[in-house]
């Protein structure tokens, strides 16, 4: 079976990867309606028509010379790879600008198709594109494609086999102005009468480049003797386009052509049915969103707003799953003869991954949030709005993308700073996301809030918990920027995308993916780690104590009440004596002056793997350490009777603030440029977090 | 004037966009150099940030970037015939 491999180019936001997803079926790939979701290239591969489809998704580029990291991500996949076909993607609503990247692909001389993507808007504004007659123009398959409705899929598939198939593409009928006619005329008569040869490319084709000044050209005939003759020539024709163009800068004269071209071309292609309307809906939403004084605060309603409906509507179900884990608990405890594996079962593997998967509602409507905002075009705006004031803190209007996202993951936040030109910008953004709180540290927010707040507050409370998390950071990158990175920071100039209807399945999709990676990592990571803590605070086992005490609890006969405080008393001796302990009782001292005891201590140590398995360190350690009364059985009231007020908060603070997850700091290490960052970051964190969090308990004690 | 002098629901044509070689690729990717007509869409508390539409994109521009941008300002023909 032939493979024909595919590569996806296109400007931002024009629907690469849905398109994908749409062709392929699949819906591995993230999809979001701003500007930069596809920061690696992407790859999927699917059966059609007896070939193997290869698809790359590439970042989305503006144009190719561009320098911006994903702009050379897809600048060299497409100069230095091996592959078949180019797809190229255009939002057909706005084809003269996406025609500015074709046009520089055309030069590419591959094979190419070009999938004019949204048919349906197209539709809905009342425009219609004249297909044949871009294709005439621009001598490559063009098809009219809905990644949103289907529409069209086939086609672009049989198109793409087609252009495979092909020998050689036709030639193009773009024409440049006037004077670059002329010149290239001129030029290419000349070339033609000395019968002049180079690779498959035609006197037309050579002569343009001429003029366009392609430095690669030039080094393939610099040495030829034809260049005597051609010199002359070729300072004739560039005075002449420099004298129409008012302009000696081939930069300028380039943009101005192709821009031209462009313009033709969607004037000669595209009919507007409807007349247009003085105002679109983006604009009179805009109006609204942006609007210079409410614009700021429907922002912060909105973010207060999904942190709400997190901490509420997330609340309910939480308490069916806790019963559910607690009741299978107990069933499965029941089954086990064997003491120390059912202790594993029980209070391991079913305490630890349950603490985790009881925070999945709250997960699931955090990044419904997230996903509707970036969806919608929502974010852009939002980066609009925060630009002044990001600008002041040393940051950039862009910043707020990764920054947003870092309260779902750090991990993909990390990757969305290659949005970012300057290097500054970037390495400030990155060393700050870990101030956002991502979701993983929602359950150890949602644990402590729930015990120490009454349930009104605690939506409060959480809101507040990531404002001050955000405050922090915004804080800590104008620090970073006055005192490490100093220096010129980018331009702000950023397309504001249509507003759009979120899809159903886009959000479904998203979220499902989320939830399942989070459901995964709990299967898997928080399972391991749960069942080595679970050894850790079991072994080595105390035969010592444990016939001390049976010996006691023996004399002690019928008095129930003296039983079963000798029964506590030897489960903490047996816990403190573990391994675990042992670590916890080590490092204590380095964390007392915060107000946290062993357990605490324990839970930071281990939340360096994974924030997710504080909770679930918490859950075995104070699972198995039940001292209190055996009516109390919930984590909850546990940590109530075992932890202070003040410790609580300088444990949040703690959390909050130090190392992000192992996955998300090595993620850290290859966005910023090597691991010596990394260690920056460590310090960096872990003093910022030990001294906030001795502030809050000194002052709340 | 520069496009940072101008204010919301102005329009005007693009004359001179300075030497800015990173801005210039930026504007030019979106379609916009020389001779492009605009009108300002909105702009943000303390005019930090101006939204400005260019060719049916909307584009959102920081007010240091804006004041690098020569423009001549067009007459709106409404306010015009408002006048009469």
């Amino acid at each position: 079976m032939d493979t024909i491999k595919v590569v996806l180019a296109g400007q931002p936001n024009v629907g690469k990867s849905m398109l994908i997803n749409t062709m392929s079926g699949s819906n591995s790939l993230k999809v979001g309606n701003f500007s930069g979701v596809t920061v690696e290239k992407t790859e999927v591969s699917f059966h059609h028509d007896s070939h193997t489809l290869e698809m790359v998704d590439l970042p989305g580029t503006y144009s190719i010379g561009g320098f911006t990291q994903e702009e050379k991500v897809a600048h060299n996949y497409l100069l230095n790879e091996e592959y078949d076909v180019i797809v190229n993607v255009l939002d057909s609503t706005h084809l003269q600008r996406n025609l500015l990247l074709t046009l520089e692909l055309l030069k590419l001389n591959k094979k190419m198709v070009l999938a004019l993507n949204m048919a349906d808007e197209l539709k809905k504004e009342g425009l219609e594109i004249d297909v044949k007659q871009i294709e005439a123009i621009v001598g490559v398959p063009v098809v009219l494609v809905s990644a949103n409705s289907g529409e069209g899929v086939e086609e672009l598939l049989h198109a793409i086999h087609e252009s495979f198939d092909s020998k050689r593409r036709r030639s193009s009928n773009i024409v440049y102005s006037e004077v670059f006619e002329e010149e290239i005329f001129e030029l290419s008569s000349f070339l033609e009468a000395k019968g002049f040869k180079l690779r498959d490319l035609s006197s037309r084709e050579i002569a343009l480049r001429i003029l366009l000044e392609d430095k690669h050209l030039y080094e393939e005939i610099h040495t030829h003797p034809i260049m005597i003759e051609l010199q002359p020539r070729i300072v004739a024709a560039l005075e002449h386009i420099y004298t129409h163009h008012e302009t000696k800068n081939m930069v300028d004269i380039k943009a101005n052509e192709y821009i031209a071209i462009a313009r033709g071309i969607r004037m000669e292609t595209v009919k507007s049915k409807k007349k247009k309307e003085l105002k679109n809906r983006t604009q009179k939403i805009d109006a609204i969103l942006l609007n210079k004084f409410i614009g700021i605060p429907i922002f912060l309603f909105m973010m207060w707003g999904l942190f709400q409906l997190t901490f509420e509507i997330g609340s309910i179900p939480m308490e069916w799953i806790d019963a559910a884990i607690g009741a299978y608990g107990d069933w499965i405890g029941s089954l086990i003869p064997h003491d120390a594996t059912r202790s594993l079962v029980v209070d391991g593997i079913i305490a630890g991954v349950g603490a985790v998967l009881l925070f999945l509602p709250n997960i699931i409507i955090l990044y419904i949030g997230i996903t509707l905002l970036e969806t919608t075009g929502y974010m852009s705006r939002v980066a609009f709005l925060l630009d002044g004031f990001f600008h002041k803190f040393g940051l950039h209007g862009k910043s707020f993308i990764p920054l947003v996202t870092g309260f779902g993951c750090s991990v993909p936040a990390y990757m969305s700073t290659r949005t970012l030109k300057s290097e500054k910008d970037r390495l400030i953004t990155l060393f700050i996301i870990g101030f956002m709180s991502c979701g993983a540290k929602m359950p150890v927010y949602v644990l402590f809030v729930g015990v120490f707040f009454s349930p009104q507050e605690a939506g409060n409370i959480l809101f507040l918990i990531y404002i001050a998390g955000a405050f922090l950071g915004l804080i800590m990158a104008k620090a970073l920027r006055l005192f490490v990175f100093k220096g010129e920071a980018e331009p702000f100039v950023m397309e504001m995308p249509k507003y759009r209807m979120p899809s159903f399945s886009l959000v479904w999709h998203t979220v499902y993916n989320k939830a399942r990676s989070y459901l995964k990592k709990a299967g898997t990571f928080i399972l391991a780690a749960s069942m080595l803590i679970w050894f850790a605070s079991t072994y080595p086992q105390q035969p010592l104590f444990e016939s001390e005490f049976s010996a006691k609890i023996e004399a002690a006969g019928d008095n129930a009440v003296l039983v079963k405080s000798l029964e506590n008393e030897l489960k903490l001796k047996k816990l403190e004596n573990s391994y675990l302990g042992q670590i916890g009782k080590a490092t204590e001292p380095i964390f007392e002056p915060l107000g946290f005891d062993w357990r605490m201590t324990v839970a930071l140590e281990t939340g360096l793997a994974a924030k997710e398995v504080v909770v679930s360190t918490l859950g075995v350690l104070y699972a198995i350490g039940d001292e209190v009364d055996e009516g109390t059985v919930s984590l909850q009231e546990q940590l109530r009777a075992n932890i202070s007020f003040a410790s609580a908060m300088a444990f949040i603070v703690f959390v909050m603030i130090y190392l992000p997850c192992l996955a998300a700091s090595m993620v850290f290490a290859k966005e910023a440029g090597g691991y010596k960052y990394l260690a920056y970051l460590f310090v960096f964190t872990t003093l910022t977090a030990w001294i906030l969090s001795f502030i809050t308990y000194r002052v709340l004690v | 004037m520069k496009l940072s002098e101008l204010n919301k629901g102005d329009h005007a044509i693009i004359t001179n966009i300075g030497n800015d070689e990173a801005l210039k690729g930026r504007l030019f990717s979106f379609g916009i150099t020389k001779g492009a007509a605009i009108s300002i869409e909105a702009c943000s508390l303390g005019r930090q940030t101006v939204e400005i539409l260019a060719d049916d994109t909307l584009i959102g521009l920081r007010m240091s970037e804006a004041q690098k941008i020569e423009v001549e300002m067009q007459i709106d023909e409404k306010m015009l015939e408002e006048k009469k």
